[in-house]
């Protein structure tokens, strides 16, 4: 796991509380990644918020290139 | 007209509007191709914008829509999503279920593109 993948399955963990996250470095590079993130935040909510959410979380990396590419799969969990 | 209201512009008049990274034809980035294919799957018609000639586009456009990336989907003025959605939502029948509703099952397949470009006031 790259530094990137760990910092952003923290940024994860820590926004989405009571959940699942996985962080898939998909092409090795450290900057292609699919996260794959199971929260009862999601309950309810629409699959646009849903993804927004998670692009809130991962605001930063987003921001300054640790990102290049970002692949999201959310799934709700009953509260 | 501002960069700002060109791009809410596509968005409001198009049936579907995509803002892609390259064409139609040239998609310049895999994850625009991949909504491309879902939305050509899917029968709806393409009105695509390049967000590459100016990065203000993407400025403006990601200040409208709250969604930080590219591609970004938009179906009667709503964002359906960017590249994940779009296809998780094809592959589920929904993507097709919501531009029958929006659009009617008839409608034509068209493809073209738009250019946004900031002009004097």
């Amino acid at each position: 796991m790259s530094m990137a993948a760990d910092a952003i399955r923290s940024l994860l963990e820590q926004a989405f509380p009571g959940g699942t996250v996985d962080v898939l470095d998909r092409t090795g590079g450290g900057d292609h990644f699919q996260v794959i993130v199971e929260s009862p935040a999601f309950e309810g909510v629409s699959l646009v918020e849903q993804h927004r959410m998670v692009n809130r979380a991962l605001a930063a990396p987003l921001a300054d290139g640790t990102i290049h590419e970002l692949r999201i799969q959310t799934k709700g969990l009953p509260a | 007209m501002t960069l700002h209201d060109q791009i809410q512009q596509v968005i409001d008049d198009e049936p579907v509007a995509i803002f892609i990274k390259g064409t139609p034809d040239r998609p310049a980035c895999g994850n625009s191709l991949r909504a491309l294919q879902a939305l050509r799957g899917a029968g709806a018609p393409i009105t695509a914008v390049d967000i590459l000639p100016d990065p203000q586009i993407r400025v403006e456009l990601s200040a409208i829509s709250d969604w930080p990336t590219i591609p970004q989907v938009f179906v009667r003025g709503e964002l359906i999503g960017g590249a994940d959605i779009t296809e998780q939502l094809h592959a589920s029948g929904e993507l097709e279920r919501k531009l029958d509703e929006a659009l009617g099952a008839d409608r034509e397949q068209v493809v073209k593109t738009i250019a946004v470009v900031a002009t004097a006031a």
